[in-house]
C-alpha cells in the first residue's frame, strides 16, 4: 500500500505524483525505478522510473504519460487513495562518475527519469549540457528543474513552438564536431529517438548512454520479457539494466518487442474505453 | 492406460468397500494384495482441456479406505525413508483405514504443515511411493500404495470441515529472523523456526504468496485457494509477512540484520532465471520463457481475460521446449489459453523425460503432441519480427552421459520445419543473481547456487539457504527438506544465543 500525497498534471497527458514509499525513498539511487499495480488481483505490473525521492518525507516521484489501461487509471486516482502494489527500487542504478564533458538528452517524458541522473552528474562534477525536446511546447515537462542543473541549456520542439524548431538529434550532432566532444551522452526518451542519438553520437565514437524502458513482469530477473539484444548477447534490462550501450543495442528488436501485446491491449483498452462511458452516463 | 469416469471407479472401489468394511484388523497380507490400485478420479480430458478447475479430483471417504487398506504396514517402512520431510506414512495410512482421518491429518502434520500441496504436487513415484513394497511385490511402481493420493485426502478432508489445527508455539524468545522468499522452502522454515517462539518475517518480491506455488504450478494442478488456505495456517501462528519486498534492493540483505535486528536470514528465493537456448530468432516476439508465460498466466491470472490487465499472447499453435514438469504445465496451459494445436518438443525420448508420468499422462490424454528425439534449430519470424515457424533438428540417443541418461546426438541435416506462432522455453532455470551479487563474501558455486554445509549453512554466519537456489531447479518437496534442515540449525543457533545470554545475565 502506498499513499498519493501528491499529484500534478504536467500536460495533457502526464502527470506527476508523490507517493509514500520511505524504504524506497531511502534506498533508490539514479537511473532505478519501481513497478506498480493499481489492483492487487488483477492488475498489471509496469515499470516507472523514480524521477525524485525524499527519504526525510519517506515519499518517492513519478511522472508518468498516460498511454495504456493502467496509466489512465493511474491518473484518475487521487491525493489519499492508496496504490496497492508498489516495489522497488528495482534495476541497477546509473553509473556516476566524473566524465568531463557530459550531454543529458531527454525526450518527452524521457525528460522525467533523466532529471535525478542529471542532478548526480552535476554533483559529480561533470560539465552538463542539456537538451530536452518534445512535439510542441505544451508537452516540455520539469524545463525550469533542469535549467538549474544544467551548464548549457537547449530545447527543441518538432513543431518550433519553442525553443529550436529541431530534433534533439540536431544540437547533439553540433555538440559532437564541437572541440572538446563530449566524453559521455546519456539520452532518455521514446526508442526511435534513443536510436537516432546513439545513430547520431556513433561516428563520433562518443559514449552514449540509453535508459530502455521494455515489458516487464517481475522486475526481478525472473521472466525475461525485457530481454533485449546488446552487442550480440541477451541482457534483462530489470537486473542488467535499464541502462545500456546505445551503440550495442538491437533497437528495432526492442520496438518489436514493446509492441507484442499492442492488439490486445488495443482491443482491452477499446472495452475500457466502453465500461468508462457507460459508467458515466449512468451517473448523468 | 486410458481415462476411467470418477463414477465408475467409485462403483468399482464401493462394492470392495462393503466387502472390507470393518474387518481392517483381520485382513491378511494377501487379501490386502489383492486389492487393486484405487485410480485418481480426474475431469473428463475433453473438459478440462478448456478449464482451469483441478485436474484430479480426489478421493471419496470410501476410495481413501479402500486404498489405505493396501497397505502392509510393513516393519521396515521403506516409504519413510523415501520422504524428504520424514512423514510417518504407514502410521497416517493406518488412520484413514480405520476411518480415523483426523488423527491421519495430526500425524502427517508433525512432519509437514503443507500436506494439500505435497499431496498434489510431489513425485511420489520416485520417492514414498518409489520404495513401497506393494509396488515392489507387483513389479510396477504404478501398483504401490497411493501415499501422494491418500495425503491429499486427509489434508482436504481437514480443510473441507473449515477446521485447520493451528500448531503450537513456544513462548516468545524474543529472537527474530528473516525468510526471504515464500516459496516451499521459505514457508517451512517459517512454521519450524516459529514453534520455538521465535518471531518470523516473510520477505516476498510479489504481491501474493507462495513463491512458484502461486506464479509457476497452474490453477489445474495446484490451486490458488488451496495455497492460500494452507498458508493462513502460518498467519494464524503469528508469522509476518512483507509482501512487495524485494531483498537485496528494497532492503539490503546485510541491513536486515545490522540495522533490523534479525538474528538469523534464510535465503529461499528459488531458482528465478530463465535458461534459454542460445539459438538464432529467440528474441522474436512470440517466444516466452516458461516463467513469464506461466506467471503472466498464474500469478496475473490472464487466464481470466475479462478481469485481468496483463495480457496473454494469442496463440494458434504453440510448442514447448523441454521435458520437465515445466515444460508439461506450459503446455497445458497453452491448451486452456485457446491453443489449437500444442506441441512438446524434447530432445531425447519419453523414457529419459524428468516430467512426472501422471503429468505427461494427463498432458496426451488432453491432445498435447510429443515429439521426441527432436530440438530446436532456430526460429524463424516474419517482416514484423513475429514468430511464424521454427527449424527443428532430428536426434539420436548416443552413449549416457554425466547424469546417466543417453546422450542426444543431432542427425546432421535432418532439417525440417513447422509453422507455429509461440515458443516457450521450458529446459531450466539458473539461479537468480540478485541477492548474491549485494554480498560478495556469500559463496556460490559456477552455476550461480548458493553453497551452504550440511545444516544448510551459507559462508556468511547467520545466514542459511535452502530449495533451488542451493539445488538448482528441482521439486516442491526438496526444497521444503531443505527448509526442514535448515530450520533445525537456525532453532540451534538461537537456542545457544539464548543460552549465552542468560549466562551472561547471571555472570552480571
Amino acid at each position: 500500500m502506498s499513499k498519493i500525497l501528491y499529484k500534478e498534471q504536467l500536460s495533457e497527458n502526464v502527470y506527476l505524483m508523490r507517493l509514500e514509499a520511505p524504504l524506497i525513498a531511502e534506498e533508490r539511487k539514479a537511473g532505478q525505478f519501481i513497478i506498480l499495480q493499481i489492483d492487487e488481483d488483477f492488475g498489471e505490473r509496469i515499470p516507472l522510473t523514480i524521477a525524485d525521492a525524499n527519504a526525510e518525507e519517506g515519499s518517492i516521484t513519478i511522472i508518468f504519460q498516460v498511454v495504456g489501461l493502467t496509466t489512465e487509471e493511474l491518473s484518475l486516482m487521487n491525493v489519499g487513495d492508496a496504490i496497492p502494489v508498489l516495489v522497488g527500487p528495482l534495476g541497477t542504478p546509473t553509473h556516476i562518475k566524473n566524465y568531463g564533458n557530459v550531454v543529458c538528452v531527454g525526450g518527452g517524458i524521457g525528460v522525467a527519469p533523466l532529471h535525478p541522473i542529471a542532478e548526480a552528474l552535476k554533483a559529480a562534477g561533470n560539465n552538463v549540457t542539456i537538451i530536452i525536446g518534445a512535439r510542441n511546447k505544451e508537452l516540455i515537462i520539469l524545463e525550469d528543474e533542469m535549467k538549474k542543473i544544467a551548464d548549457e541549456f537547449i530545447i527543441c520542439t518538432d513543431d518550433g513552438s519553442y525553443g529550436r524548431k529541431a530534433l534533439v538529434t540536431e544540437p547533439l550532432k553540433e555538440l559532437c564536431e564541437r572541440d572538446p566532444k563530449p566524453d559521455m551522452v546519456i539520452a532518455i526518451g521514446p526508442p526511435i529517438m534513443m536510436k537516432f542519438c546513439s545513430e547520431t553520437t556513433r561516428p563520433y565514437k562518443v559514449f552514449t548512454q540509453v535508459s530502455l524502458n521494455t515489458i516487464m513482469v517481475d522486475g526481478t530477473g525472473m521472466c525475461g520479457g525485457c530481454r533485449v539484444n546488446v552487442g550480440g548477447e541477451v541482457k534483462f534490462v530489470c537486473v542488467d539494466g535499464p541502462e545500456f550501450d546505445g551503440h550495442l543495442v538491437d533497437f528495432d528488436n526492442m520496438m518489436q518487442r514493446l509492441n507484442a501485446f499492442k492488439d490486445i491491449e488495443e482491443e482491452k483498452h477499446h472495452c475500457h474505453i466502453d465500461k468508462l462511458v457507460e459508467l458515466k452516463e449512468k451517473e448523468l | 492406460m486410458t481415462y476411467v469416469p470418477p463414477e465408475v471407479i467409485e462403483e468399482k472401489v464401493l462394492e470392495i468397500y462393503e466387502d472390507i468394511k470393518g474387518r481392517y484388523a483381520e485382513l491378511k497380507n494377501k487379501d490386502k494384495l489383492k486389492i487393486p490400485t484405487v485410480e485418481m478420479p480426474a475431469q473428463d480430458p475433453h473438459v478440462r482441456a478448456h478449464n482451469l478447475e483441478e485436474v484430479a479430483i480426489g478421493y471419496t471417504l470410501e476410495e481413501a479406505i479402500v486404498e489405505a487398506n493396501r497397505c502392509l504396514q510393513c516393519p521396515t517402512q521403506p516409504c519413510i525413508d523415501g520422504c524428504p520431510v520424514r512423514i510417518d506414512i504407514p502410521a497416517f495410512i493406518e488412520k484413514i483405514a480405520l476411518n480415523e482421518i483426523q488423527q491421519s491429518v495430526d500425524i502427517i502434520k508433525e512432519a509437514s504443515l503443507l500436506p494439500a500441496i505435497c499431496g498434489r504436487v510431489c513425485p511420489q513415484e520416485s520417492q514414498c511411493q518409489a520404495t513401497c513394497i506393494v509396488g515392489k511385490a507387483k513389479k510396477d511402481v504404478d501398483k504401490a500404495v497411493a501415499i501422494g493420493r491418500l495425503e491429499r485426502f486427509a489434508a482436504d478432508w481437514e480443510r473441507e470441515r473449515g477446521a485447520i489445527k493451528v500448531p503450537e508455539v513456544k513462548p516468545e524468545t524474543g529472537k527474530k529472523v528473516a525468510i526471504v522468499g515464500s516459496g516451499p522452502a521459505g514457508l517451512v522454515v517459517a512454521a519450524d523456526v516459529r514453534r520455538e517462539g521465535h518471531d518470523v518475517t516473510i520477505f516476498e518480491a510479489f504481491h501474493k504468496l507462495g513463491g512458484v506455488m502461486r506464479y509457476g504450478i497452474p490453477e489445474f494442478r495446484l490451486p490458488n485457494d488451496i495455497v492460500d488456505i494452507e498458508i493462513s495456517t502460518l498467519k494464524k501462528m503469528g508469522i509476518k509477512f512483507q509482501m512487495n519486498y524485494v531483498v537485496g534492493r528494497t532492503r539490503k540483505l546485510t541491513d536486515l540484520m545490522a540495522k533490523d535486528g534479525f538474528d538469523a536470514v534464510f535465503l529461499g528465493t528459488g531458482a528465478g532465471l530463465p535458461i534459454f537456448m542460445g539459438i538464432e530468432g529467440e528474441n522474436l516476439v512470440g517466444v516466452f520463457s516458461a516463467n513469464e508465460y506461466l506467471t503472466r498466466a498464474n500469478l496475473m491470472r490472464a487466464f481470466d481475460r475479462e478481469h485481468a490487465d496483463t495480457p496473454i499472447y494469442k496463440s494458434k499453435v504453440v510448442a514447448v521446449l523441454g521435458g520437465g514438469n515445466v515444460a508439461m504445465d506450459s503446455a497445458r496451459m497453452a491448451l486452456r489459453l485457446g491453443a489449437e494445436k500444442v506441441y512438446v518438443i524434447y530432445r531425447r525420448t519419453e523414457v529419459e523425460m524428468p516430467a512426472r508420468k501422471e503429468e505427461v499422462l494427463h498432458a496426451k490424454e488432453e491432445g498435447i503432441e510429443f515429439h521426441f528425439l527432436q530440438n530446436a534449430k532456430r526460429i524463424l519470424g516474419d517482416e514484423k519480427g513475429r514468430v511464424v515457424g521454427m527449424e527443428c533438428l532430428r536426434y539420436e540417443l548416443g552413449e549416457p552421459d554425466a547424469s546417466g541418461r543417453r546422450r542426444p546426438v543431432v542427425i546432421e541435416g535432418s532439417e525440417f520445419t513447422i509453422d507455429l506462432d509461440t515458443v516457450i522455453v521450458a529446459i531450466g532455470n539458473g539461479s537468480n543473481p540478485l541477492i548474491s551479487q549485494t554480498v560478495p563474501e556469500l559463496k556460490v558455486n559456477k552455476w550461480g547456487n548458493i553453497v551452504v554445509n550440511e545444516k544448510q549453512k551459507s559462508s556468511v554466519d547467520k545466514i542459511y539457504a535452502g530449495g533451488d537456489i542451493v539445488l538448482g531447479a528441482a521439486t516442491v518437496i526438496l526444497a521444503m527438506g531443505e527448509g526442514r534442515k535448515a530450520a533445525a540449525s537456525i532453532n540451534e543457533l538461537l537456542a545457544e544465543n539464548v543460552e549465552t545470554e542468560k549466562e551472561a545475565e547471571i555472570n552480571s
